[in-house]
């Protein structure tokens, strides 16, 4: 051992992941440390690629569902709608109201679930235990709901291009009202336990902050841009299906940071239910549930179209090429938890070992979605 | 006779600290636990599970009985370490409780049940989550130091347990009392910490590694704050001794007259005991348990046991200073002693089921900043206090003032109106224009 060697502080590399428990999955964290704060991080994803572009060039329109349920495996409704509503784009049909209306109280109900299972997920990364159990209680309720709607509480394989897959329960609405009051106490309760929480607050504030301008040329969508204090939301800015007929509000967050990122989630939460009392006032009680003229495998003209629309996480974009056979000749997804995972870098420099765990929570990826 | 068994037992701890120190270093010169992970793992699959759980506790005990036999020799030598076995045996028990209290505490907190499938509202739950633990396969990974490795646990739990030879559970129910008891127990809870290194640097896992370092940074600091309550304590009573401590305050317990230094006492111990909000140092999130991180099984097993031994210990601790030990009417001493130690320990589960971690460097801020300035404002004025004989009053209401400036401080820096984060909400309909 030479002297230079001896005086030298080395920076340390710790490879967080893919086996540890709060990288959300099989995500790899390469960290160089010096003592606890962070120089480099190097992102190390495909521990749970499936292939699944590929995959969707060898499977029938209607088979390419199942694809999507798996790939956002906690917003699965969000992440069919996105498919069947590219499909339908393509083929230009008219689907239904009462089977869109339905399409939005399951996607906005994901929603919740899916914010829900992150506000429990940032508490167990801050080191607080209750949220993930308040959490799981919130999503317990809307689990059961779909899994009475769709018979499967994960990957419902729901929805159809045209339209629905079949009749919902028919105390639909009133279990969805029932839920929707449980949620409203739920969501105070959440907010209540750890939004001001002090800890919480000097853990969260000034932590992983970006500025509008640089998350816009990451191109960082969804909650993560909204908190950096742009107000981008697909719903609104290419309004898809029937969301122009709802009156909501879009949270945006001042500073950038992570307590931003958490709490306009939240707020979103609560947003969320305002559409779905909207959706159900609305809703008519009978109609067809697919479009006319859609045929049990359906063949889109020769094309490509892309549609993007807004999951828990982002901007979820899907562009189909059809050369106007039974199955798409080149899919792509345009996955928000991929594109916001490349803020991570910026975010992650000179914070500190638990903040890289917080900011990474506060990017709410989902690895099925990254990897796809 | 007392003082020499302190100093025997002083001896034995330091001389396995010693022993295993200088085991540490040989081993450890020039190598870096990154390496040490490259290098191929050598052929050996270690002694069986039961021979190392045997070892440790058999083996670390044997030592430090054995250098107080050896010190004292005689009648009083037997007494010593007969005691230390049954308090051995209360505190497993104890231990057994508390885990099966907290998870109880936790689910009422969190809106469920707790265990209830093992016995009666799941009463055996502890019993066998301990045959698992004790049988579970004690996995060595290759590339460890043995010898630092095995004799880490020991070299925590020790230290932990004989504190337990000073504490006194009712009036005479102690094993010695010694003038001395409040520095001896400081004196030994530092102690603990060497053994919380040589787990993080034994196992030469980053992870671990990192862990302990933090354990250093955190239970130095916040010995500080604990000493300097501890002072003022000793400085209204007079005396370092427990039982005297108990019997100076009566009726009227010393956190009526130190409201502050009782807080600072409660905050300093969490942190001394790494529990949350300050379990920095073994933080799952983080570095994944910390120096613990590669143990499993029996080895584990005693970690397990010396954290909750010290959580406990806490509780002892605050009920002895602050809330007059076993001073209580009606009921008997120990009775009163054990409501007040399980109300406190109730409290320390309750926070983890409310509050999030701190970072390590708020944490370091907080002792180094804040803890440590207050406690020296809070025993300078008692100390003027004891001095001029004020009356009781002034101390609670100086107390109280602390207290209040020190809530103020926190609402002011996080949660008052000005400076806590809002989210703006936008109408859709505005943006829809646009």
């Amino acid at each position: 051992m030479t002297q230079a060697r001896q005086l030298q502080s080395l920076d340390m590399m710790v490879n967080m992941g893919p086996q540890h428990p709060s990288t959300h999955g099989v995500f790899r964290m390469v960290l160089w440390l010096d003592g606890e704060e962070v120089v480099d991080v190097e992102p190390h994803i495909g521990y749970l690629h499936r292939g699944s572009e590929k995959l969707a060039e060898d499977e029938l329109y209607p088979q390419i569902i199942t694809l999507f349920d798996r790939m956002d495996y906690v917003g699965n409704f969000n992440s069919e709608l996105a498919f069947c509503m590219a499909v339908e784009k393509l083929m230009s049909v008219e689907v239904p109201e009462r089977p869109q209306y339905l399409r939005i109280i399951l996607c906005e109900l994901n929603r919740i679930s899916s914010h829900m299972l992150f506000y429990g997920t940032m508490g167990l990364d801050a080191g607080a235990m209750t949220p993930v159990m308040f959490g799981f209680r919130e999503r317990e309720r809307i689990q059961r709901l779909f899994e009475a709607t769709s018979g499967a509480r994960m990957m419902h394989n729901y929805f159809r291009i045209g339209g629905i897959k079949e009749e919902p329960p028919p105390d639909f609405k009133q279990r969805v009202a029932g839920v929707l009051g449980e949620l409203d106490a739920g969501i105070d309760q959440c907010d209540k336990l750890l939004t001001y929480n002090e800890v919480y607050l000097m853990r969260t504030k000034d932590v992983g902050r970006i500025s509008g301008k640089e998350a816009l040329e990451l191109g960082l969508t969804g909650p993560s841009l909204r908190a950096s204090g742009v107000p981008y939301d697909v719903r609104v800015y290419e309004p898809y299906s029937l969301y122009n007929r709802f009156q909501f509000d879009i949270p945006v967050g001042n500073n950038g940071d992570v307590w931003d990122r958490y709490a306009v989630r939240v707020a979103e939460m609560r947003e969320s239910v305002k559409i779905i009392r909207q959706a159900l006032e609305q809703m008519p009680d009978g109609g067809p549930l697919v479009a006319q003229g859609v045929r049990r495998i359906p063949r889109p003209p020769k094309g490509e179209t892309y549609l993007a629309t807004e999951s828990p996480r982002g901007e979820l974009g899907v562009f189909i090429v059809s050369d106007g056979g039974d199955k798409p000749y080149r899919l792509k997804v345009r996955p928000p938890s991929f594109v916001n995972l490349q803020s991570l870098r910026p975010m992650l420099r000179n914070s500190y070992v638990a903040d890289a765990v917080m900011i990474l929570g506060s990017l709410d990826i989902i690895l099925g979605e990254v990897d796809r | 006779m007392s003082w020499l068994g302190v100093f025997a037992i002083i001896g034995g701890v330091v001389a396995l600290m010693v022993f295993a120190g200088v085991l540490g270093m040989f081993t450890f010169v020039g190598r870096d636990p990154g390496d040490a992970a490259l290098a191929p793992p050598e052929a050996d699959d270690g002694p069986g599970r039961l021979l190392v759980l045997m070892t440790t506790l058999g083996g670390g005990g044997m030592m430090a009985i054995a250098a107080v036999v050896i010190v004292l020799g005689g009648l009083d030598a037997l007494i010593v370490a007969g005691g230390l076995l049954a308090l051995f045996a209360f505190l497993s028990v104890v231990v057994l409780a508390l885990t099966y209290m907290e998870r109880k505490v936790l689910g009422r907190v969190q809106q469920r049940l707790g265990p209830m499938r093992v016995g009666p509202w799941g009463l055996l739950q502890p019993i066998a989550d301990a045959i698992k633990l004790i049988t579970k396969e004690d996995i060595t990974p290759s590339w460890v130091d043995k010898g630092v490795y095995w004799l880490a646990p020991v070299a925590f739990f020790i230290p932990t347990f004989l504190i337990w030879l000073v504490i006194p559970f009712a009036s005479g129910w102690v094993i010695r009392d010694l003038d001395l008891g409040l520095l001896y127990i400081i004196a030994f809870s530092v102690l603990a910490i060497a053994g919380l290194f040589m787990a993080g640097w034994g196992s030469a896992n980053k992870y671990g590694f990192l862990g302990s370092l933090r354990a250093i940074a955190q239970l130095i600091s916040y010995e500080i704050p604990i000493i300097v309550v501890a002072l003022t304590i000793a400085m209204l009573t007079g005396s370092l001794n427990l039982s005297s401590i108990v019997e100076a305050q009566g009726s009227v317990p010393y956190i009526a007259l130190q409201p502050f230094g009782f807080v600072l006492f409660l905050i300093g111990g969490l942190a001394e005991i790494g529990r949350t909000p300050f379990d920095i140092y073994h933080a799952e999130s983080e570095v994944m348990g910390g120096p613990f991180v590669e143990y499993s099984g029996a080895h584990w097993a005693i970690f397990y046991l010396a954290e909750y031994v010290n959580t406990f210990l806490v509780g002892v601790l605050v009920a002895l200073l602050f809330l007059s030990g076993w001073v209580g009417p009606v009921l008997p001493g120990v009775l009163w002693f054990f409501i007040k130690v399980f109300a406190v320990v109730t409290v320390i589960f309750w926070f983890r089921g409310t509050f999030p971690r701190l970072r390590i460097d708020q944490l370091m801020a907080l002792g180094w900043k804040a803890l440590i300035p207050l406690a020296f404002v809070n025993f300078v004025l008692t100390a003027f206090a004891v001095f001029y004989h004020w009356p009781g009053w002034t101390m609670t209401l100086m107390g109280l003032g602390l207290l209040l400036a020190f809530g103020y401080l926190v609402n002011a820096r996080f949660t008052a109106p000005g400076r806590r984060p809002t989210v703006r909400m936008i109408p859709a309909k505005e943006l829809r224009g646009a």
